[in-house]
């Protein structure tokens, strides 16, 4: 009873956030299965497989083998000391996803859930992406195993991730344009629903961000959540002590839910996500869910979205691709309304600046996605002492966003 | 009585099977709508589902996602749809009315508040399609204001969720023939009358309508076989919207729905005999 009593008023430094989700999918008020009937079976078999296999030793030792050997883990953490120098506050040090196998974070989740596709006995692999590196990660990791691999990606990004698009047929996916909607990332989610509960015998699909019914918010953030383990680990060991601060970028939100969540019981370590605020979020044109948006349902979860008056999501834009999406991983909702962190935007302009200064200071060119997180990382250092350490996730780099930076910038190549 | 349990007593006595078309709201105009539902009962329609535009419509083929595209495009949102309703309502009082859609126009609307309009309105019941039962403990406050909620099972329900389906279920059973989006052809009956039969056994007095895949009469009356209803969505929503004049849309309904009826009737008056 008092026990009961205690946890009905749990204030967020009560919460263990390791806990989380419960048995129903939910973080607090969000997250739980909003799909249709056909989904439900399907979902309770991918759950109960996952479930089990994370506990199974054979597949740890076979993910940790992958990991290690195919992706290059751990990824390291580089203090970049000139960049400091110059903003002169705070030191900022980079978790470098930027350097794994296919260029991010995103090959964490897609090596993980290939081979629970794999244990599984489904031949098809299916996905969304936005920037296509979710999309690349994913061709890469069916072919490796010999699985069949469709991508579905908005027409309007594949214009603008052409490299991408490229890499992923030479890695053997069909990547398929989504013209519907608004022709962008949610877009292709819905084409890759309507895919999976069509095809749902043989296929798996392999969500790329931390959204999506249970259980994909909580196995996505679980191969990710290597990344906060490694930095964690690494910054005792480099640092001898946790970091001031993290910041990384939002827009479903996997990057950020897998540094962020091996430090969520660290109350000491502020955690920030850095949403793509697009021309600013004054103009309506951006895709900063958790700071503009409001709680609905999209893509069987419950979340912050952004929609309109009607309930109807509403286009979102953003510079970078990935960041472009009107809704958030479930767990960062809950982790806003908890307070235990936080989420502001960062607008195209200040993106490409954080770019900029990046690649000139440091030799590393930065995704656009990523930039975001530099930039909130630099903004943050400023007002900082310098013995201050503020941890940034470079979630990936920047080599398929040269033609955007080119041609915002006039230059054909 | 609810309308759509006093429909499915009166089909059940008459020996008919019912027939349930589908439009967008809004779609192909939204000055046709309320002439169109009108229309489509002059033509023999048993209940109505009218379709809620929703900007991201998952579970939706091409045919429904177009349509609410078109709907969107013009404005079309839940309280012009519940007005739309309620003037339907004053020239009709028994046709039942089903909104079918997705949560989030209903979740940002507030559910108190549209539970209590749609009642006003006229609306007798609710099909979300992404609020599966596991989650229609959000959908409660539309339930105590008197509106079914209709759950839908599909060819991926295993019987343990049909048990807990059938034991929750008002209004009818939407039985959806087979895995994939709504439109799509790949509609066979063998495994839909199976499992159609199994749910009869679970709940001998549940009404179950068969949707997804049902073209025409020759469709509907083999479904009519084994189900209590039938519904025709994609393939009527196909049929409106190349019926170009505005004017010409209620024809267009009445000619498209009546034969179907006709054979269900056929159909049903050839078993009495």
């Amino acid at each position: 009873m008092l026990a009961n009593t205690f946890n009905a008023n749990a204030s967020a430094a009560a919460i263990d956030y390791t806990q989380y989700p419960d048995a129903h999918g939910r973080f607090g008020d969000y997250g739980g299965l909003y799909v249709a009937e056909t989904l439900m079976e399907p979902l309770a078999e991918l759950r109960e497989a996952y479930l089990r296999l994370r506990q199974d030793a054979d597949f740890i030792a076979e993910l940790d083998r992958d990991l290690k050997h195919y992706v290059g883990r751990p990824s390291p953490i580089y203090h970049a000391e000139r960049l400091s120098q110059k903003v002169g506050g705070a030191q900022i040090l980079f978790k470098r996803e930027d350097l794994n196998h296919t260029g991010a974070h995103k090959i964490n989740n897609t090596v993980g859930q290939a081979l629970v596709a794999k244990r599984m006995g489904k031949r098809r692999i299916i996905a969304e992406t936005g920037a296509g590196q979710h999309g690349v990660a994913s061709a890469t990791v069916a072919t490796r195993l010999g699985l069949d691999c469709v991508v579905y990606m908005g027409a309007v990004d594949i214009e603008r991730q052409k490299i991408n698009v490229y890499r992923m047929k030479l890695l053997g996916a069909e990547v398929v344009p989504v013209t519907s909607g608004s022709q962008t990332l949610k877009d292709a989610l819905n084409e890759a629903m309507r895919d999976w509960v069509t095809n749902v015998a043989d296929t798996f699909y392999i969500i790329g961000t931390v959204a999506g019914p249970h259980p994909y918010p909580m196995m996505v953030r679980d191969f990710n959540a290597i990344v906060g383990r490694e930095a964690r680990a690494q910054m005792l060991d480099q640092y001898g002590r946790l970091p001031d601060a993290i910041t990384a970028c939002v827009g479903g939100g996997s990057n950020a839910i897998g540094i962020f969540h091996a430090f969520l019981n660290d109350r000491e370590v502020k955690l920030i996500g850095a949403e793509a605020a697009g021309d600013g979020i004054e103009t309506g044109r951006h895709a900063a869910s958790l700071a503009a948006g409001r709680p609905g349902v999209l893509h069987g979860n419950r979340t912050y979205v952004i929609c309109d008056d009607n309930g109807q999501i509403t286009e979102t834009h953003s510079i970078s691709a990935g960041l472009d999406y009107p809704g958030v991983g479930p767990e960062h909702a809950w982790l806003k309304d908890t307070g235990r962190a936080s989420y502001a935007g960062i607008t195209d302009e200040e993106a490409l600046a954080a770019f900029h200064e990046l690649a000139r200071s440091e030799g590393i060119l930065a995704a656009l996605e990523s930039s975001h997180a530099v930039a909130q990382g630099i903004k943050l250092a400023r007002d900082m002492d310098k013995d201050k350490l503020i941890l940034v996730n470079l979630s990936g780099r920047g080599d398929k966003d040269v033609h955007t930076i080119a041609a915002r910038e006039g230059i054909a190549l | 009585m609810n309308r759509i349990d006093r429909r499915f007593a009166e089909l059940k006595s008459a020996g008919r099977t019912g027939l349930i078309p589908f439009i967008t709201a809004g779609d192909p105009s939204p000055d046709s709508v309320v002439p169109l539902m009108h229309a489509l009962v002059d033509a023999g329609a048993d209940l109505i589902e009218l379709g809620v535009p929703f900007s991201d419509p998952m579970a939706d083929g091409p045919v429904i996602q177009h349509a609410s595209e078109r709907a969107l495009a013009k404005g079309v949102g839940l309280a012009q749809i519940l007005a739309w309703v309620g003037e339907f309502r004053s020239k009709d009082a028994n046709t039942p009315i089903v909104l079918m859609g997705y949560l989030n126009p209903i979740e940002i609307h507030g559910y108190a508040k549209f539970a209590a309009e749609a009642v006003a309105a006229g609306v007798d019941g609710v099909l979300l399609v992404d609020c599966p039962l596991e989650e229609s403990e959000t959908i409660r406050p539309l339930a105590d204001a008197g509106l079914h909620r209709i759950f839908l099972a599909a060819p991926t329900t295993v019987d343990a969720r049909l048990a807990a389906l059938t034991a929750q279920a008002s209004g009818f059973l939407y039985y959806v023939s087979f895995a994939g989006v709504t439109g799509a052809n790949r509609l066979d009956l063998t495994p839909v009358h199976a499992r159609v039969a199994a749910i009869k056994r679970l709940a001998p007095e549940l009404p179950i309508a068969v949707g997804f895949g049902v073209r025409d009469a020759q469709s509907a009356v083999a479904i009519a076989e084994f189900a209590d209803a039938v519904v025709i969505g994609s393939a009527l929503v196909e049929h409106l919207v190349n019926s170009a004049p505005a004017a010409a849309v209620t024809d267009s309904a009445r000619g498209f729905l009546a034969p179907i009826r006709q054979a269900l009737d056929t159909r049903s008056t050839r078993h009495a005999a």
